[in-house]
């Protein structure tokens, strides 16, 4: 089939960047999306043009490093898809596609498709881990976890961050992930100690990236390649409350006294 | 590109008031709105209620106006809640507008939108509209301000002259809509804000948000299309006891 | 070059212990004077660091991704291998610690073999602790199930993606260390060369791939965790990124290169479907629990499945294989469907495929049985093929997945130039010729939570480092010569695309040196790789400027590292004159087309030392001993 796509050039964080229309002749639908853009780099390299520079890796829908806008939707329109793994068979000959980087203060453009995403770095540096060094864990069966709790948390920790739920939030909030992680932790017995602490630093890390706030618009999980439900924010929401209310997670004062 | 080192934490760094971070964050912020959004929509719904009494005649409902004025003390409490709240509401998302805005500088050239509802984009405009609505509102049947008859205490006929002539009416039901809209995202947003959500009642908190949003909207329209359609007219006689307030 | 194993003695179940006592301390204080530089953040790389950083050492941390996060440790499905024998089947540390050597073909180190296995116990406890949510009983324990080929139920796993929740355990701790300011991550970072002082290991030098510059970073060792070198057969199930070229260029600094030609095609991946393939994507092998491999009897059947009666099915493993049947180890897996489709029974577009069917499982357990099984698989692969897996059989055909080849390291995965560790898929591993499902993962962090901490000390305790900075001219040597490099692919300006290039090699190699080996084959890939390379130096198109994010550029320096390792892999090919593990020399089997190992001449590592530009790399050997694993033929019927 046939294509036209209008692209996001941009040539560093500096430039201002501007849509080129490229065609893209002879995709076959059983290529991905990342393919068909391989052909069309082929096509400028041939041409001595500079090739669409966009971020991938696995090509598996899994390291969540690819990711862009496609026709306005965060990696295309194939719900709980990543970009590297949709295939063309959802495109139609003769289709325009305009293709976009995420979007949001926080992801700054690197260069055409290409966004730095280490405020998510951060976020997670700031409290997204239980504290457990390297050799001082008891018996992996020692704490039993409820497979109720383990499933639940297993469908958080699924996020892989790859950042489609800002790009698609029309706050460019980073809710959703934040959420997947405060609860993925926050919901295993093991995450209990320092659950409140977590949500305080890693909320107050977001925020301080410059994201957008939630008003719950559910885009994110809508566009959301692994699913991640809103109802972690709410739950994100219920511990972050619950940590200002109970004061849980805040410095323990230190009380001078005779030592 | 280097994630530059955070600052390591040292278990003091908490220096301003948990109460006055809490207030700066994009929770609390959202917290302060859902609480006074609350109280606003308590009020609309008990308001609607009150006002339904219209429906029982002059008397009925003047001498509802009556009674609330003989308790000051619930009726300024309620009073300072209200005006308390809308202004919280009205900062809160002024603020959390401008931070949203501020995240997004460049916007897409296309989107779609999958999930989000009409009432959930335009919050900001329904609020806005609500807002401008209140100023009137209050205006023109408590103060009388830009009322054409207003009569200080005649309840009955301040809300049915008031509705009868010009725009007013158009007014007020445009608010409605635009209140409707606003109490149906605000509603079950406004739970999902506060932590209320469990995959068994998740489906509730939808039904529970259109049925007491249509409740209210529909009440409160019916007001100015009685009106309108001549359902509620001035009796013939205004000979009506007006209490006039202590 | 000498190969000193430096294996503690006494009893294999003393070694560690005695070893760990035996092993010099660093003076607690003195840590933090200490920099290490730790290339890579998979399993490897994230748990080292990490680990390290809690001791007090200053870590630098380099990854080519965007983020830590992304390394390709992520995307395993499978599991990880323990041996809590939690399911009181009759595990141990001794079982183990057999099958992993007797998988791997008896190629591999009995004492570093039997610490691996001593140690994933401790790995799932430290992994539990950090919070990985692996799958539980109702009861709330921990579960597993039985693994490619595994007689016993030991595998570890968080859905289809252990990996990844593997990996989220070593980055949280890792940033935890970031932000903690004892870990400086780089991310967006290509090591580009080794720096080497007074004969050890003394920093890097990397390329800023945003910016474009050149940097030098000094350490006091150097730990390489940069997975493996797959990427050299061009299709494979590796990650686009995933490249040789930080061990490539250790190599070229000294660090000899074990067993290169060990690499492991995996018998379950969809099937390649046109020209414009960039990638393979693997099913897990847990498949092979429930489905059944078969082909048509007759070549050139292309009747759709479902109107092929049973009869005129070959369940070809099954009928070879009958005790282990469809759960034969991935090589012998992977050969007998090569051996299939060459004999013409092939199904799919271009016959290279073989069916995977469930419809047995299904009418047994029932669809949603399957379903919570195997779903997200099966959504996957409908994914990517349009075919539903519950109605028509998958088609799957082999894929390169594994190098256990590797830098060559002794017990304290040390490599030959000292200073630098090696440790993950990048050491010629654990493995031997064949690495066992479900024991990369382990392998990986059993190197980075609980060798390389307690043996990097070891070194660090025991050697006398002079200060070093960045203006040494062993530094500015590597800069200038990096620099050099990437002038000299900028200033080609030839016709061809960098992957053009790529693709042909991998062409090659697969062709000559994938699930078989012959001595013809292998020589004329030496006679064709060493042309391809010429051509791409002479007419390699790379296109913009060093001084911006440059995808081309950075593609055009592996493919070119590839270019040379792919002549060293089927140099090793060629010289291991036997068939054992991954490596099959059609000349070396038995009647029945099993492979047929050579002890008598082969027991031994083969570590390859670079001898410079332009002269053949000298092969050296370290003889490898058995004494609690008797080597024997393997054997799955
Ligand atoms: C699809 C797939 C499924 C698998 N499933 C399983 C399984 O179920 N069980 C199992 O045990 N094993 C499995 N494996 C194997 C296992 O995942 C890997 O062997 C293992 O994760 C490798 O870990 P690592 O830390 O050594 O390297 P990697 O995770 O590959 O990490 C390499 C790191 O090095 C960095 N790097 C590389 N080159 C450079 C450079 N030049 N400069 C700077 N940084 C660099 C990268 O950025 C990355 O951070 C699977 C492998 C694949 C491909
Ligand atoms: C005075 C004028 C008002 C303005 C300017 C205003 C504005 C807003 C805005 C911008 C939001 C956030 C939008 C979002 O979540 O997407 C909001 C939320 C809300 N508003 Fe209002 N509003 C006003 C009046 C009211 C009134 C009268 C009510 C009661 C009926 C109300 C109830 C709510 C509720 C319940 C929420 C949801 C809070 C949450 O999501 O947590 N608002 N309002
Ligand atoms: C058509 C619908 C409505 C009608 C007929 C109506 C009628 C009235 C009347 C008659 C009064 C004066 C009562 C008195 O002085 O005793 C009043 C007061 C008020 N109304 Fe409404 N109202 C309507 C909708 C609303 C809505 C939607 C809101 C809020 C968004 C609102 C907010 C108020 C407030 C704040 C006051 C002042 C209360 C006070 O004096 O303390 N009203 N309304
Ligand atoms: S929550 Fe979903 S969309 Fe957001 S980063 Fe994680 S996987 Fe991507
Ligand atoms: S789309 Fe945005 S507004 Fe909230 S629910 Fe998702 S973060
Ligand atoms: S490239 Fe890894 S998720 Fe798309």
């Amino acid at each position: 089939m046939n294509l036209r796509l209008h692209v996001w050039r941009q040539r560093n964080a500096a430039d201002s960047g501007r849509f080129v229309t490229y065609p893209a002749a002879d995709i076959s639908p059983d290529m991905s999306f990342l393919e068909m853009l391989d052909v069309v780099n082929e096509g400028l390299i041939a041409r001595g043009e500079d090739p669409i520079a966009f971020d991938h890796d696995c090509r598996e829908g899994i390291c969540g490093t690819c990711g862009m806008m496609i026709d306005g939707q965060a990696h295309g329109p194939r719900r709980a898809t990543t970009a590297c793994q949709l295939h063309m068979r959802t495109f139609h000959d003769g289709d325009e596609i305009t293709i976009e980087p995420w979007r949001a203060d926080s992801f700054p453009v690197v260069k055409d498709l290409v966004v730095d995403r280490t405020a998510f770095d951060r976020i997670v540096a700031a409290g997204g881990f239980i504290t457990a060094p390297t050799g001082s864990a008891p018996d992996g069966n020692a704490i039993p976890v409820p497979k109720t709790s383990a499933d639940l948390a297993m469908d958080a920790a699924a996020c892989i961050g790859c950042g489609a739920c800002v790009a698609a939030c029309p706050n460019a909030s980073a809710m959703l992930f934040t959420a997947a992680k405060v609860s993925h932790l926050g919901l295993l017995p093991q995450g209990q100690p320092e659950r409140y602490a977590r949500v305080r630093r890693m909320v107050s890390q977001m925020d301080a990236e410059g994201f957008g706030t939630c008003t719950n618009h559910f885009e994110c999980e809508a566009a959301c390649p692994k699913s991640i439900s809103v109802r972690f924010i709410a739950r994100l929401n219920r511990d972050y409350l619950r940590a200002v209310l109970t004061g849980g997670g805040e410095p323990a004062r230190v009380e001078g006294g005779a030592g | 590109m280097s994630a530059t080192a955070l600052p390591a934490p040292t278990g003091k760094e908490q220096t301003t008031h948990p109460a006055a971070s809490f207030l700066a964050s994009s929770i609390g912020r959202k917290v302060v709105m859902a609480l006074t959004g609350l109280v606003l929509f308590g009020y609309v719904v008990v308001h609607m209620l009150g006002n339904l009494q219209i429906y029982l005649g002059p008397a009925a409902l003047n001498a509802y106006a009556v009674k609330l004025r003989e308790m000051p003390a619930l009726l300024w409490g309620v009073r300072g809640l209200l005006l308390v709240s809308v202004v919280l509401h009205v900062w809160a998302a002024a603020s959390l507008t401008r931070t949203n805005m501020d995240a997004r500088a460049v916007g897409y050239r296309r989107r779609r939108n999958r999930e989000s509802s009409y009432a959930s984009r335009t919050m900001r405009w329904s609020g806005v509209i609500l807002l401008l609505f209140i100023v009137y509102h209050l205006l023109h049947l408590t103060f009388g301000t830009v009322h054409p008859s207003f009569v200080d205490g005649d309840v009955y006929h301040n809300v049915v002259s008031g509705l009868q002539v010009g725009v007013a009416p158009l007014f007020y039901v445009v608010a409605m809509l635009a209140l409707g809209l606003h109490m149906f995202h605000g509603v079950w947003s406004l739970m999902q804000t506060v932590g209320l959500s469990h995959p068994r009642y998740d489906r509730l908190r939808y039904a529970f948000a259109a049925f007491i949003t249509a409740v209210v909207v529909i009440g409160n329209l019916s007001f100015p299309l009685a009106v309108m359609t001549g359902l509620l007219k001035e009796p013939a006689s205004r000979k009506v006891a007006i209490h006039t307030a202590p | 070059m000498e190969l000193r194993a430096n294996v503690p003695d006494g009893p294999i179940e003393k070694k560690w212990d005695k070893h760990r006592f035996e092993m010099k301390l660093v003076n607690p204080a003195n840590k933090r004077k200490h920099t290490i530089i730790v290339v890579g953040s998979g399993l490897a790389g994230a748990s080292s660091a990490a680990s390290l950083a809690e001791l007090g050492y200053n870590v630098k941390c380099f990854c080519y991704q965007d983020s830590p996060r992304r390394a390709h440790s992520i995307a395993a499905q499978g599991g990880i291998n323990a041996a809590k024998n939690y399911q009181n089947d009759g595990d141990s540390v001794f079982r183990l610690f057999y099958d992993t050597v007797k998988g791997g073909d008896y190629r591999s180190r009995e004492a570093n073999v039997y610490r691996l296995a001593q140690l994933s116990v401790n790995i799932i406890d430290q992994c539990v602790a950090q919070g990985v949510p692996f799958a539980r009983e109702y009861g709330g324990m921990l579960a597993n199930r039985s693994f490619g080929g595994a007689q016993v139920s030991r595998t570890f796993y968080a859905r289809g993606q252990t990996g990844q929740q593997l990996l989220l355990g070593a980055y949280q701790a890792l940033e935890r260390q970031v932000g903690l300011g004892k870990v400086d991550m780089h991310s967006r970072h290509e090591m580009l060369d080794l720096v080497v002082v007074d004969g050890r290991a003394r920093g890097i030098v990397t390329r800023d791939m945003v910016t474009g510059e050149v940097e030098p970073h000094v350490g006091d060792a150097v730990v390489l965790a940069t997975g493996g070198y797959g990427n050299v057969f061009y299709l494979a199930t590796y990650a686009k990124g995933a490249n040789a070229t930080a061990i490539w260029r250790a190599y070229k600094r000294g660090a000899a290169f074990a067993n290169p030609c060990f690499t492991q095609i995996h018998p379950t991946c969809i099937p390649v479907t046109g020209e414009h393939q960039s990638k393979l994507t693997l099913m897990s092998e847990s498949l092979r629990n429930d489905g059944r491999i078969w082909v048509p009897r007759k070549k050139g059947d292309t009747r759709p499945p479902p109107q092929i009666p049973d009869e005129e099915r070959d369940y070809y493993l099954e009928r070879q294989y009958p005790s282990f049947g469809n759960l034969v180890p991935r090589d012998v897996a992977s050969r007998a469907a090569k051996r299939v489709c060459d004999e013409g029974r092939g199904v799919g577009p271009g016959g290279y495929g073989v069916y995977l069917d469930f419809a047995d499982a299904i009418r047994r357990l029932g669809e949603s049985v399957i379903g919570e099984k195997y779903g997200n698989l099966f959504e996957m692969y409908e994914r990517i093929t349009a075919e539903n897996p519950y109605r028509v059989p998958m088609r799957i055909y082999p894929a390169t997945h594994y190098t256990m080849g590797g830098l060559w390291v002794d017990y304290n995965l040390m490599s030959t130039i000292p200073g630098l560790h090696v440790i993950g898929e990048a050491n010629f591993s654990d493995h031997g010729a064949n690495r066992l499902g479900a024991s990369a993962l382990m392998q990986g962090l059993a190197d980075g939570y609980f060798v390389v901490p307690y043996t990097l000390g070891h070194y660090l305790a025991s050697t006398k480092l002079e200060p070093v900075g960045p203006d040494h001219a062993a530094f500015e040597e590597a800069e200038a010569a990096v620099a050099a490099r990437v002038e000299k692919l900028l200033g080609v300006h030839g016709t061809r695309s960098v992957d053009s290039f790529h693709r042909e090699l991998g062409k090659i190699m697969w062709e000559h040196c994938g699930m078989a080996r012959n001595e013809g084959g292998l020589k004329s890939a030496l006679g064709k790789i060493p042309d391809l390379r010429e051509e791409f130096w002479r007419d390699v198109k790379v296109l913009g400027e060093n001084e911006e994010l440059n995808q081309s550029l950075e593609k055009a320096g592996r493919v070119a590292d590839f270019l040379e390792l792919g002549e060293l892999v089927c140099l090793d090919a060629l010289e291991r004159r036997e068939s054992c593990g991954g490596h099959f020399r059609e000349e070396f089997q038995t009647p029945d087309g099993e492979a047929r190992r050579d002890d008598e001449r082969f027991s031994h590592v083969a570590a390859w030392e670079y001898a410079g530009e332009g002269r053949p790399p000298v092969r050296h050997v370290e003889p490898l001993g058995f004494e609690y694993v008797h080597p024997t033929q393997r054997s799955y019927k």
